[in-house]
């Protein structure tokens, strides 16, 4: 089978492993696309889409758009701090408007989790979610994994440590789904006060010391601290997080193995990852990035031929 | 079901000579040309055409793959999206002269589909079609072959169905089938 099982995108937690597998498998071909002079397929020209961003974006959104645009579908873009959403507009309508002016696709990131959910019960077009609150980033889990696979040939039986703020973080839960779904073995570690109680029920083993977790993984996916989503404290300072749970190039070192270093961005330089780490031979970091349009071309790819 | 054979092994391997000495009248020694075979299905008669002329010519001639799936102009309008295969061109078109290997000529659509994909990969001086089979009367766009293996008379409700051996198959065999 060549169709995805879904025709909206609005979490790992509802596809299925062959689904993941087909996406990329069409993300192998269409990287090999924009690695070509000319980068552009003509797939999506009869599709519009618009990029509805009711939050801050600047890697997903351009990544969005210009794997929309190598697949020569027609964009529209929507952030609302420029928007009607100022003066009082609900998201239902908004969207409607929106779909009023003949949209195919909508693409969203919205703060409140859920919100792609509560839409795809209201209109006909697909959707995909990028990102709603600390709920779930499908996307970004998919080229996290992708890249994965992509460095160490497969993504099953490897170890992966997830490391910085679980609490507030859609990422940590997207990558669980998806690369639990693969067969890796996942890990959480950061302070107490940032993993949710009950993470241990996904399956996930939980560890406080962070070079027990570099010791134990393959792979380390670091997260950002989300200080927006932070409504009280939830450790002393910055500083004190970088000295207990910051990773340095030093500690990459003093590791007896290779092990890969990610990071979805923004990075907090000297927070959660030093400089000299960002930057290490160790850091995919921007291998993701590039992978990210690659991706997302194949998600959109397939949802687009679902509403034939 | 009624399946009538069109091509067995024997008159395949006549059929595939006789088209390299057409390539050869046409192409002499083959310095300026390359050939490229259509995903999914016609590599496998581009590698045969290759490994004959191979031999003969006793030099090596560059072979690609293309694939068309991402250029087809049926997208959305098919049940389930066709499957892409893999693109390995490695080796410059531009300028060159492309002989484009397919197994059954049918609507035209796949080729004007090729002809977009190659684009992408430069501009060469001359593109002709080889197909093996020419399904006459079905054409939807103005497409002709330049090399053809047998041409065949066909209604649009009937199907070729192309068994190779190096596709897996026991034998070579080309059947035209009636779908009921």
């Amino acid at each position: 089978m060549s169709k995805l099982s879904q025709k909206h995108l609005l979490g790992i937690k509802d596809i299925t492993r062959e689904d993941i597998e087909l996406i990329f498998e069409t993300a192998d071909n269409f990287k090999e696309v924009i690695n070509r002079p000319i980068k552009k397929v003509p797939s999506l020209r009869d599709v519009t889409i618009a990029n509805v961003f009711f939050e801050n974006s600047t890697r997903t959104r351009l990544s969005f758009e210009l794997a929309e645009k190598r697949l020569s579908a027609d964009v529209v873009n929507f952030s609302a701090s420029t928007s009607s959403v100022k003066k009082g507009e609900t998201l239902l309508d908004t969207v409607n408007n929106i779909l009023a002016m003949k949209v195919d696709m909508v693409v969203m990131r919205h703060a409140s989790p859920g919100a792609p959910h509560y839409l795809s019960r209201h209109i006909k077009a697909n959707i995909i979610n990028a990102g709603d609150g600390t709920h779930e980033h499908p996307t970004q889990a998919l080229l996290d994994a992708f890249s994965i696979r992509e460095k160490l040939g497969s993504v099953a039986g490897k170890k992966i440590a997830i490391i910085g703020d679980i609490l507030h973080s859609r990422v940590a839960l997207s990558n669980i789904f998806a690369l639990q779904k693969l067969g890796a073995k996942i890990m959480v570690c950061g302070p107490p006060t940032l993993l949710p109680k009950f993470i241990g029920q996904l399956g996930v083993q939980v560890e406080l010391d962070v070079n027990k977790a570099l010791q134990w993984c393959d792979v380390a996916n670091v997260l950002r601290i989300q200080l927006e989503r932070q409504q009280i404290k939830y450790f002393p300072s910055l500083r004190e997080y970088s000295l207990y749970y910051g990773i340095t190039k030093k500690m990459l070192d003093n590791l007896k193995k290779e092990i890969v270093v990610m990071h979805p961005g923004p990075i907090n330089r000297g927070v959660e990852l030093s400089s000299d780490a960002a930057d290490s031979s160790h850091s995919i970091i921007l291998d993701q990035v590039e992978n990210g349009v690659a991706v997302r071309m194949a998600v959109l790819y397939l949802l687009a031929s679902a509403t034939a | 079901m009624q399946k009538k054979l069109i091509l067995d092994s024997d008159l395949l391997d006549i059929t595939v000579s006789r088209l390299c000495q057409e390539l050869i009248e046409n192409h002499t020694d083959f310095k300026e040309t390359v050939l490229i075979g259509m995903q999914p299905r016609g590599i496998y008669l581009a590698e045969h055409i290759h490994r004959n002329l191979t031999k003969i010519l006793k030099r090596d001639i560059p072979l690609g793959y293309l694939d068309t799936t991402f250029h087809r102009d049926d997208f959305r309008r098919r049940e389930i999206p066709a499957k892409a295969s893999e693109n390995r061109i490695p080796f410059i078109i531009e300028e060159k002269k492309v002989v484009l290997v397919d197994d059954v000529l049918f609507t035209g659509r796949t080729i004007r589909a090729a002809m977009e994909a190659m684009i992408a990969f430069g501009r060469p001086a001359k593109v002709e079609l080889l197909v093996l089979i020419d399904r006459k009367y079905n054409r939807e766009l103005p497409i002709a072959p330049d090399y053809v293996g047998k041409a065949v008379n066909t209604m649009s409700t009937q199907k070729v169905l192309v068994e190779l051996q190096a596709q897996g198959h026991k034998h070579n065999k080309i059947w035209l089938i009636n779908k009921d």
